[in-house]
């Protein structure tokens, strides 16, 4: 809040203001129209517009696609709370994420924490710089909400391993470079005790990736083929057979990732697209008082899960978080989301419905509207996230 | 400003739950509520809340308060909702003393201000009229009469209405029931001539009446802040209300859950704990991240009446409403999940549901404050 800033956090606010205005391009101060207008870098990445790579580049060089990272690894080095002010001051313009990364959402933090020297000298600033495109090795096909008991296998071979397996819903595998993978390297071990977390190319030999079309259309999630694909050992992050730990850890900034899915989806408020569809009534209420209630339901909870966002840093900041609060918050957050969608299709009527058209945008609400069904299973279903707070939380009896 | 309590206030909220959960378990109201208590409090209980400065806590430092902020007041009334301790604090200390404070003149402020302090004065806002909250429709006549004005008409639910010595009484000076302009707030004496007082014993077992005024005479200087132009200030007042409403149902609603949560590990059915049970768990498990959601709306909506009392108005809304469908749903499955015993008087988790029902209407339910937020956002 900025009532409470100190004078150097005043300094800092009215400088970022200040740098944003002069650097920020107009274009890219309106959401993404989809998918394709997503900066995700990589090897073969490529911009959607020239906007978009200045945007990108500018930020990039003030170490500000990662801007809570240590300048030492391509980031901005800035304290909790100046990384704070600056999320805001980009909301506040409706300023885009000049790059968007499972790298830096999910990988760069459990490097940051577990991986060695080398590794994180290696990555961290190519996941900064867009050069490198990640995706993650976790589901498989007879392991989705039950994770732990992945099959794939990992032979040791001198210094390498030998990879032989598959995974599925690997988001972009086909777009990435580099993959981030759990792996059995312990067969006779419980369940969580024989698992280690590897980092490989993915133009490796014995690498095949297979797109899965979906119900919106799109094919964001992958089949990932591994048959004998060799890694060096020194490519494991943390302890061999100590995965897992890894694995949870990167686990909370995925579903605190999409817990804010909702916020970084769509610019209009709720209230205001309705009314450009449904128009008013005589006092300027929204002409359909079901759905203007259900949308000022929605208001009410979408502004109180913000406050608990904000609370959950804090008590992050002030050591008092619960380790698996991120479960609430995911559950919560992807509820919510499918519930805008829903909304945004009931507000929208027949030109919500509308598939393949100039005018649909290709149909991006409906195709939107289905993505979002995945919120509530991708990262652990909701019921998972309940059984995590059941148990881990509120420590309710049971295996 | 961190949504987290300062080492101040968790000092504050744990010299708070001392007093109460030692002086005012539920117990406490059973048996006022048992005895038929005239006053329905305990003053004695009262006096020791003065002494450790709760009484006053909203009140300037100036006039013997200790000048805390919302936030903290929030703390106080997060515990009270505890152990639904009845009690002056809500009425007095939180909604009179900032309608005072912040609409009173100089004079009203030393008159009064230090009384509600050291706890020999109790006052309350007297709002409602229809069954509903619906501060703009007040019809309470206020007619100017020689130096000052009479005023008649009626109010329900006037918060510890029977115990107050003084009201603070929306009336019309100008205009008609549902318009902004024209309304203005009035400090009466409850023994005037024309007030006629009837205790109303709720659902909840907690303070609150019924008044009628019939040409009451007050004088020009019993007006609180302008003639006409009382409706920002009562906005405010109200919003400072609705605030630590909402921050009793967060103290309320994480109560009965800990109960629940409690029962669900020791009560065994089938052969089972009945927390094992997946479609318990569940349950729970929502109806926890309800509770911190709200706990952190609450927060946000205390902080901000701290900053800018007008500019809180849409932080209040959205911590009132999302309070009151929480508290009404941790009632509502503390209850169910403790079965047969959940229905018995015996038993606490009643009294919690009877109290989430009235902080519900107190100061306006779900919808209303629902409503207010498609207004403030224009739809």
């Amino acid at each position: 809040m900025s009532e409470s800033d100190t004078a150097e956090l005043e300094q800092f606010r009215a400088e970022t203001r200040a740098w944003l205005e002069a650097n920020c391009p107009p274009e890219m101060r309106k959401p993404a129209t989809g998918d394709a207008d997503v900066f995700w870098g990589g090897r073969n990445a490529k911009f959607s517009s020239e906007p978009q790579r200045v945007w990108f580049e500018r930020m990039r060089d003030k170490g500000w696609t990662v801007p809570d990272w240590p300048r030492e690894y391509g980031g901005g080095g800035l304290s909790a709370a100046e990384h704070k002010v600056l999320r805001s001051e980009m909301a506040k313009m409706g300023a885009r994420p000049p790059l968007s990364s499972f790298g830096i959402w999910m990988l760069g933090p459990a490097l940051l924490k577990y991986g060695n020297e080398t590794q994180k000298k290696e990555h961290l600033p190519k996941i900064a710089a867009g050069l490198i495109r990640w995706c993650q090795g976790y589901s498989e096909p007879n392991a989705g909400s039950d994770l732990a008991s992945l099959q794939t296998r990992a032979e040791s071979d001198g210094d390498d391993f030998v990879i032989t397996g598959s995974k599925i819903w690997t988001s972009y595998a086909n777009y990435a470079d580099w993959i981030f993978c759990l792996v059995r390297t312990d067969p006779t071990a419980k369940k969580h005790d024989g698992i280690s977390f590897i980092l490989f190319d993915m133009t490796s030999k014995g690498v095949t990736t297979k797109p899965i079309l979906l119900i919106s259309g799109y094919s964001p999630f992958c089949e990932t083929f591994f048959d004998g694909v060799r890694v060096p050992k020194s490519h494991v992050v943390g302890t061999v057979n100590r995965g897992w730990d890894v694995a949870k850890y990167l686990l909370q900034h995925e579903r605190a990732m999409i817990s804010g899915m909702g916020e970084r989806g769509v610019g209009r408020p709720l209230g205001q697209i309705a009314a450009d569809s449904v128009g008013a009534d005589a006092q300027g209420k929204l002409d359909d008082a079901m759905l203007r209630g259900r949308i000022a339901t929605f208001d009410v909870d979408e502004a109180a899960l913000a406050a608990c966002a904000e609370r959950a840093v804090d008590l992050a900041k002030a050591g008092q978080a619960h380790p698996a609060f991120s479960s609430a918050m995911k559950y919560y957050g992807t509820e919510l989301n499918k519930r805008r969608y829903e909304i945004l299709m009931s507000a929208g009527g027949v030109d919500a419905l509308e598939w393949e058209s100039e005018r649909s945008k290709q149909g991006a609400r409906p195709r939107a509207w289905l993505r979002t069904k995945a919120n509530s299973i991708e990262g652990g279903t909701t019921e998972v996230m309940l059984g995590i707070v059941a148990k881990r939380i509120l420590d309710l009896p049971g295996a | 400003m961190a949504l987290v309590l300062t080492e101040e206030q968790s000092m504050l909220r744990d010299s708070a739950r001392g007093l109460i959960s030692d002086k005012a378990p539920v117990s406490h109201l059973r048996a006022l509520r048992d005895s038929k208590d005239p006053a329905g409090f305990s003053r004695e209980l009262w006096h020791s809340f003065a002494e450790m400065g709760f009484a006053g806590l909203l009140v300037p430092e100036e006039f013997g308060g200790s000048g805390l902020g919302y936030m903290e007041a929030g703390v106080v009334m997060e515990e009270i909702g505890r152990t639904l301790m009845p009690s002056p604090f809500l009425a007095t200390s939180v909604v009179a003393a900032s309608a005072l404070s912040r609409g009173g003149n100089a004079a009203q402020k030393a008159e009064y201000l230090p009384k509600i302090s050291n706890g020999s004065l109790l006052a309350t806002l007297a709002i409602d009229e229809g069954a509903k909250h619906r501060p703009l429709q007040t019809a309470l006549q206020a007619v100017r009469a020689g130096n000052g004005f009479k005023l008649s008409g009626a109010k329900a639910l006037v918060v510890d209405g029977h115990v107050a010595d003084l009201f603070i009484v929306a009336a019309r000076t100008a205009g008609s029931a549902g318009e902004r302009d024209g309304l203005t707030l009035f400090l009466v004496n409850p023994k005037a001539k024309g007030v006629s007082i009837e205790r109303t014993i709720m659902v909840d077992a907690h303070n609150a009446a019924r008044i009628e005024l019939a040409n009451v005479e007050v004088n020009a200087d019993s007006v609180l802040g302008e003639v006409d132009q009382g409706a920002a200030l009562l906005d405010g007042v109200l919003d400072v209300g609705r605030g630590a409403v909402a921050a009793e149902m967060v103290g309320l609603s994480d109560e009965v859950f800990n109960r629940t949560v409690e029962y669900l590990k020791n009560r065994k059915q089938f052969g089972k704990l009945i927390g094992e049970f997946q479609a318990l768990q569940h349950r729970a498990a929502e109806l926890y991240v309800d509770i911190e959601i709200t706990r952190a709306a609450t927060m946000k909506a205390l902080q901000a009446l701290d900053v800018d009392v007008a500019k809180a108005a849409s932080a209040v809304a959205v911590a009132k409403a999302k309070a009151g469908t929480t508290a009404t749903r941790a009632v509502q499955e503390g209850v169910q999940m403790h079965g047969g015993m959940g229905m018995t008087d015996q038993f606490d988790i009643g009294f919690f549901m009877k109290r989430a029902r009235v902080c519900e209407e107190l100061f306006g339910d779900s919808n209303y404050h629902t409503e207010q937020l498609a207004r403030a956002r224009g739809y």
